[in-house]
């Protein structure tokens, strides 16, 4: 059995403890999460989930079963293989001085990523994507100097019907 | 107008129609127990042990169908709680255990008796709740209630910090739950029946393998109606035991690890299983990459996590199996598989269990047969795990149904006498027999006292070998019989039965089991008999661990003394 990166999303009960039944049945199951993005979603009341692990596709489909039933679970899906969009939020901070701030800038417009915040020694980055883009610009970075790294994981949503 | 936390729990309580509740005090419950006396409906039972309460709720629940309930003060009073309420979520068995919590001001402060019980409990509860407001106790016992006694059932804990007990709110009964992310019966697939039918009319050689599901959704007739009218052979799980009769001509017993050599042959031999509210746990199963090797497996249940998740099935129907057998039984049909049954009963003939040996001494084979005989099979047995469970398991035929209550999933030793007693106190007319091996019986021998003070009439049959027997059998069978740590000294079980105030007797020889059993059943109130067996008899047929359905062992022709 072949494993790969599932995406999960879940609409769930916002009630205290949800994120801890729902982290503390992977463990169960002895998946390591990948990732986990929540927050609030367009129904008061309710959050939604995304959750990235990697296994083969039956023992994921066994894990979202055992999701489902989670009383506080309305609802959750493996949309890994339909059409999704799906972005990434990172935070990098960067060693930058006069000389190399104007080359780190050269490169964070090529991502259409920001810079937030400007110091004497270094630059803190926003940057939104997929995870290869995010990636790809991390790599660009290393050469200078990252001081720190925050990534959101993955929030991933079906695409709407043409 | 208002009402204290405590008086809102016990008034919702009332109104679930809990009749009972097992219990022990402490610090944490203290406002609980102070508003009990104002609600004389609710009967408590003072057991003497936390873990206790829950196994009498479970074997309550267990027989009643509806939700046992046991009450347990915080911090050691609710982890004691925590084995009885993982034995109920094995078994599917409806349970809302209450705990006491240290005041909310207290919480993660590491107070006195402050323990997490709703994420200690996390992964072995259907749901569990943290009492935040008294105002919202109302709907949290409402919803318990409904979580643990619909679809699958299972254990529900709600834990009430004191302040919460102590408090005031307006009472108001919420009429309906909210629960938007419970999924309950699922509509059954129309198609599936089909499929199903299909198959099962094609069928030559089918089995059916009937599990606890049947006694949970009390699909009895509609199971009976379906094995009778496509007259298909049928097997149990350990817990599927108490769904059809057993001296039904299409009854072939148990399979498994401890099943009969017939009904693994014939789950071996089947080219269709036809798996109703059993979710193949690895004890009836053998090796899954080995099990019934001809067969497609049709599977029935209610759970849909329960499909594929041990192995792979050709048609899953999803469904309550009282609704599923109603819409599965106007689809089939009648049929005749002469030949297939008759090969059944061959094997049956060639491989009987056997319930004594000329040459042995007491058997407890012998002790089960005679109990069986005696009660004419009327009575409900109750074990825990183990050689005692096996045989009990084996050795008495179960007609009526829901008459064995044992813990299957988690395998709890001591679990028979306190279930024993929630069976009795939810059917006091009815004969309880609670079978306890010698080593069980010692891990909740305290409940003795509570039978006794409350005078619960249960008869209490230990089946001494004097060791940990079911290990001490591996221990012989697969590490060259060596037996490390199984072979127990006991005291007198007859004295500690007389000193709790329970009458006794000690059996030693064959001849005095009946008049043993006699004085035990023509007793009013509990009894106990101390059952001296063979210490080295070994439960047979058995599979080895990890192996499959077809390696059936069975009792060696040769000398027990030569060593192998």
């Amino acid at each position: 059995m072949l494993a790969v990166k599932h995406t999960l999303v879940a609409l769930v009960e916002d009630k205290p403890g949800v994120l801890n039944r729902i982290s503390s049945l992977f463990r169960r199951r002895n998946f390591n999460i990948d990732s986990i993005a929540v927050g609030s979603s367009e129904q008061p009341g309710f959050s939604r989930m995304t959750v990235v692990v990697r296994g083969d596709s039956a023992e994921v489909e066994q894990v979202r079963k055992q999701l489902d039933k989670l009383v506080n679970v309305v609802r959750v899906s493996d949309i890994t293989y339909v059409a999704i969009v799906t972005r990434e939020l990172a935070l990098i901070k960067v060693k930058a001085t006069a000389a190399t701030r104007s080359e780190i800038a050269q490169i964070i417009d090529i991502f259409r990523a920001n810079i937030i915040d400007v110091a004497a020694n270094s630059l803190t980055i926003e940057v939104t994507g997929n995870e290869e883009k995010v990636d790809s610009l991390i790599k660009l970075l290393r050469g200078f100097g990252i001081r720190e790294v925050v990534r959101t994981g993955r929030v991933a949503l079906t695409r709407g019907n043409a | 107008m208002k009402k204290t936390g405590a008086q809102i729990l016990c008034e919702s309580l009332v109104k679930e129609g809990v009749e009972v509740i097992f219990g022990i005090l402490g610090g944490s419950v203290l406002p609980i127990y102070d508003t009990l006396p104002q609600y004389p409906q609710l009967r408590h039972i003072l057991v003497r042990h936390e873990q206790a309460a829950a196994h009498a709720a479970d074997g309550y629940a267990r027989i009643t169908h509806r939700a046992g309930v046991c009450l347990a003060t915080s911090g050691p009073g609710a982890t004691n709680l925590v084995t009885g309420i993982a034995n109920a979520y094995m078994d599917s068995v409806p349970l809302v255990a209450i705990t006491g919590q240290v005041a909310s001001p207290f919480i993660g402060k590491d107070a006195f008796q402050e323990i997490d019980i709703t994420g200690i409990t996390l992964p072995v509860v259907k749901h569990s709740y943290l009492v935040t407001d008294p105002a919202d106790l109302a709907g949290v016992v409402k919803e318990a209630f409904f979580i643990a006694q619909t679809g699958r059932p299972g254990p529900v804990l709600i834990d009430i910090p004191r302040d919460v007990q102590v408090n005031e709110a307006e009472f108001v009964c919420p009429d309906k739950v909210n629960l938007p992310g419970y999924k309950l019966k699922p509509r059954v697939n129309a198609a599936q029946i089909i499929r199903a039918a299909e198959l099962i009319n094609a069928a030559e050689r089918p089995v059916v393998i009937g599990g606890r599901g049947i006694i949970i959704s009390q699909a009895y007739q509609e199971f009976r109606e379906f094995v009778e009218k496509s007259q298909i052979p049928v097997v149990t799980t350990l817990l599927g035991i108490g769904s059809f009769p057993e001296n039904h001509v299409l009854s072939f017993g148990m399979l498994g690890m401890h099943g009969m050599a017939y009904a693994n042959m014939a789950v071996q031999n089947a080219d269709l299983i036809i798996a109703i509210g059993m979710r193949f746990d690895d004890r009836a199963t053998g090796d899954t990459s080995t099990f019934a090797p001809k067969a497609r497996i049709l599977h029935i249940d209610i759970d849909p996590a329960e499909i594929g998740k041990n192995l792979c099935v050709d048609i899953p129907i999803v469904g309550d199996i009282k609704n599923v057998l109603t819409t599965l039984n106007k689809r089939i049909d009648i049929k005749e598989h002469v030949a297939w049954i008759s090969q059944i009963n061959q094997w049956k003939h060639e491989y009987p269990l056997v319930d004594d040996r000329e040459d042995a001494g007491l058997l407890p084979q012998y002790v089960i047969r005679r109990i069986y005989e005696l009660t004419e099979g009327k009575a409900i047995m109750v074990t825990g795990v183990g050689q005692n469970q096996m045989w009990a398991a084996q050795h008495f035929q179960y007609v009526e149904p829901n008459s064995f209550v044992s813990s299957g999933g988690l395998g709890t030793m001591g679990f028979e006498l306190p279930a024993a007693m929630g069976v009795k106190i939810a059917v006091p007319d009815s004969v309880v027999w609670s079978i306890a091996g010698d080593g069980g019986f010692q891990m909740t021998i305290q409940e003795m006292a509570t039978i006794s003070q409350e005078d619960i009439a249960i008869k209490i049959a230990i089946i001494n070998n004097t060791a940990l027997g079911m290990v001490r059998q591996w221990q012989e069978l697969f590490y060259r019989r060596r037996y490390v740590d199984t072979l127990l000294w006991n005291p007198d079980f007859v004295k500690v039965s007389e000193a709790y105030g329970i009458p006794a007797l000690k059996v030693t020889r064959k001849a005095e089991v009946v008049p043993a059993i006699h004085s035990a059943l023509d007793h009013s109130g509990p009894f106990l008999i101390d059952f001296n067996v063979e210490r080295e008899e070994n439960v047979y047929p058995m599979i080895a661990p990890g192996a499959g359905l077809s390696s059936i062992l069975t009792l060696p022709k040769v000398s027990k003394d030569s060593s192998f």
